[in-house]
């Protein structure tokens, strides 16, 4: 799989040397200059706040928040115990970069995190990890384990007044889990199952305590703010889409990978990099930011930029960058069957109109898949969807929600074909 | 119940979190002695309970929730192959359509002779390496064409 940098988080990371990920080779790559920068010139919490609203840094997770905002959110005096979480529980079909900020570069994310812990007065984390990555857990442990020894984490780091602990906990499937409370209800031993917000973490978060939960990616980008400025940082984006970004390429295109682009770059030189549609075939439609995120034609997408806002505009979300690119050989409606499919698989049942609805979907889009569509289907779709969409506890309802009304506002005529037919239109080949 | 090893695995895993935090280890516990059993009987999640000290009903919430624990017997080697719309698109289903024939079961059954189990997955954050199976929960096959289903499977015992 490709890896390809151009920005701060592969910068310089030689992925095909089995020791890049260690932390001698993160510290001659200039890692944890941050950390000594904040410790031995005393960079209050403050600035380093302000430093992270400069770069207009935002949420890589999925729903783009403002970094800077968010940490500013914590209530730093507070006396009690204060938490950091990451939010490695990458299992937004389509996005598997987290995996490879683990694999490849586990300190960025580990001085990230350790930098968090000062700028919020947080004496301790978690980085929550997916279950099915087991061998990037285990590494990840390891990467701990130097970090102690180089006195990057523990009691008085670098000989400052500042300590903090760090730790790593495993999943074990469940897609729920990356919601934020689910995450926070699964470290504690729990069922993972969203909380009533608010409060918000920030106030009652892990254990009831503070708490500030970002995504890996997030984290790992805030040692090159600290070290060149937040300036620097957004300049390599645009105006409130601060710097690269990881875009997850997969689908049908030559090489499937990770690519880091300025926020902004066009999705055409992006499809470029990814060497192209595999066997020069035609782009259909692509999903530009997870499963969750409203498909786009092929089009339309042509005339985007990668970017939060761009992206926007045409009527979808960046979500976690996860690019899924789909020929003209896909039958949109087999397509949408097998995403609706899993959202019913993973909705954690709290909440009546998801438990129900994600069924719903999945079974009426079934048949129509199979030749047994009803004339009023379409319209029940909406109706199911419009029940569901923003009347329950978490965002998974909406998540389930958005691919088959985009789906089938951009697609109406393969569903209508299937449902008039009993045939689909296209002659549908997974690959 | 369990091994020497496994407990002291477990103590590690306690050892992250809080005094008063113990059930945070659940989920690890419960992973170490699946790895060691092969899969979760009512008696192993109850002695995982008592050993950290919470209810039984606690622990088998978490055992129920998470569709990595097996609380059925599972095969010798258990394969869990994603068939999410992103492997789709890169011989997902190829992938799994082989290893059926191949071994003669469908999705959720075992091979007469126990050797293997088979299981459709979800996402694994690892669409770039499509298609992808996972081996026994932990280990991730990258790259799964025909030929490399059919190394890896010579390979197990
Ligand atoms: C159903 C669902 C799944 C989610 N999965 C993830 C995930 O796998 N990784 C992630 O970072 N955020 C995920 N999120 C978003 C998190 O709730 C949260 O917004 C994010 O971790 C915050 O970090 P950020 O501000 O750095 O993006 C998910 C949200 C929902 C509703
Ligand atoms: S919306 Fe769905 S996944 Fe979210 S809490 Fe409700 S039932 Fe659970
Ligand atoms: S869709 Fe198979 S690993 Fe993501």
């Amino acid at each position: 799989m490709a890896v390809f940098a151009n920005g701060i988080l592969f910068e310089g990371v030689d992925t095909s040397d089995p020791n890049c990920w260690k932390i001698e080779a993160y510290q001659a790559r200039g890692g944890y200059q941050a950390l000594k920068k904040i410790l031995t010139e005393g960079i209050s919490q403050d600035d380093v706040i302000a430093e992270l609203k400069t770069s207009s840094l935002r949420g890589r997770g999925g729903a783009g928040f403002p970094t800077g905002l968010k940490w500013s959110f914590m209530p730093r005096s507070f006396p009690g115990d204060k938490y950091v979480v990451c939010n490695t529980d990458e299992g937004e079909p389509g996005t598997f970069k987290d995996r490879d900020i683990l694999r490849f570069n586990p300190h960025a994310l580990i001085e990230g995190m350790i930098i968090a812990g000062y700028a919020m007065g947080a004496a301790r984390g978690y980085n929550y990890i997916h279950g099915e990555i087991f061998a990037e857990y285990e590494r990840f442990e390891e990467a701990l384990d130097e970090a102690r020894r180089a006195g990057f984490l523990g009691q008085n780091i670098l000989g400052s007044t500042f300590s903090y602990e760090l730790f790593a906990h495993h999943g074990y499937g469940a897609y729920i889990c990356g919601e934020e409370t689910a995450l926070l209800e699964s470290l504690e031993g729990k069922k993972g199952q969203p909380r009533f917000k608010p409060p918000f973490p920030a106030s009652f978060g892990l254990y009831g305590k503070p708490t500030t939960i970002n995504n890996t990616e997030t984290f790992a980008s805030v040692p090159y703010i600290i070290t060149q400025g937040g300036q620097k940082f957004l300049e390599l984006g645009k105006p409130n889409n601060g710097g690269t970004k990881l875009f997850s390429v997969s689908g049908h295109v030559n090489r499937p990978g990770n690519y880091e682009i300025p926020l902004g770059t066009p999705f055409a030189e992006l499809l470029e990099m990814a060497g192209g549609m595999r066997g020069g075939k035609k782009l259909k439609a692509v999903i530009p930011g997870g499963s969750s995120a409203p498909v786009l034609p092929g089009d339309i997408m042509m005339q985007c930029t990668m970017d939060y806002d761009s992206i926007a505009k045409a009527g979808s979300m960046l979500g976690s960058g996860a690019v899924i690119v789909m020929n003209e050989d896909v039958c949109m409606v087999r397509a949408l069957e097998r995403l609706a499919y899993f959202y019913h698989e993973e909705s954690c049942g709290q909440c009546t109109p998801c438990r129900e609805g994600t069924g719903w979907l999945y079974r009426v889009i079934h048949r129509i898949l199979n030749g047994e569509g009803r004339p009023e289907d379409l319209e029940l779709l909406d109706s199911v969807g419009n029940n569901m969409a923003g009347r329950t506890i978490c965002a998974l309802a909406d998540a389930a929600v958005f691919p088959v009304r985009s789906f089938t506002k951009h697609f109406r005529h393969e569903f209508e074909h299937l449902i008039e037919h009993k045939t689909p239109l296209v002659n549908h080949k997974w690959c | 119940m369990l091994s020497a090893e496994s407990l002291a695995k477990i103590d590690r895993e306690v050892a992250k979190y809080p005094a008063d935090q113990k059930r945070s280890a659940t989920m690890s516990a419960l992973r170490i002695a699946q790895q060691e059993k092969g899969w979760l009987a009512t008696e192993t999640i109850e002695f995982v309970a008592n050993y950290l000290g919470i209810p039984p009903v606690a622990a088998y919430e978490v055992a129920t929730f998470y569709n990595m624990y097996d609380l059925k017997p599972v095969g010798k080697h258990k394969l869990t192959v994603c068939t999410n719309l992103p492997c789709a698109l890169s011989g997902g289903y190829d992938a799994a359509d082989y290893l059926k024939q191949k071994l003669g079961i469908d999705f959720g059954e075992t091979s007469a002779d126990g050797r293997f189990t088979l299981v459709e997955g979800e996402c694994m954050g690892a669409c770039g390496d499509a298609p992808v199976m996972l081996l026994n929960n932990h280990s991730m096959c990258s790259f799964m064409t025909r030929e490399a289903i059919d190394k890896k499977l010579a390979e197990l015992e």
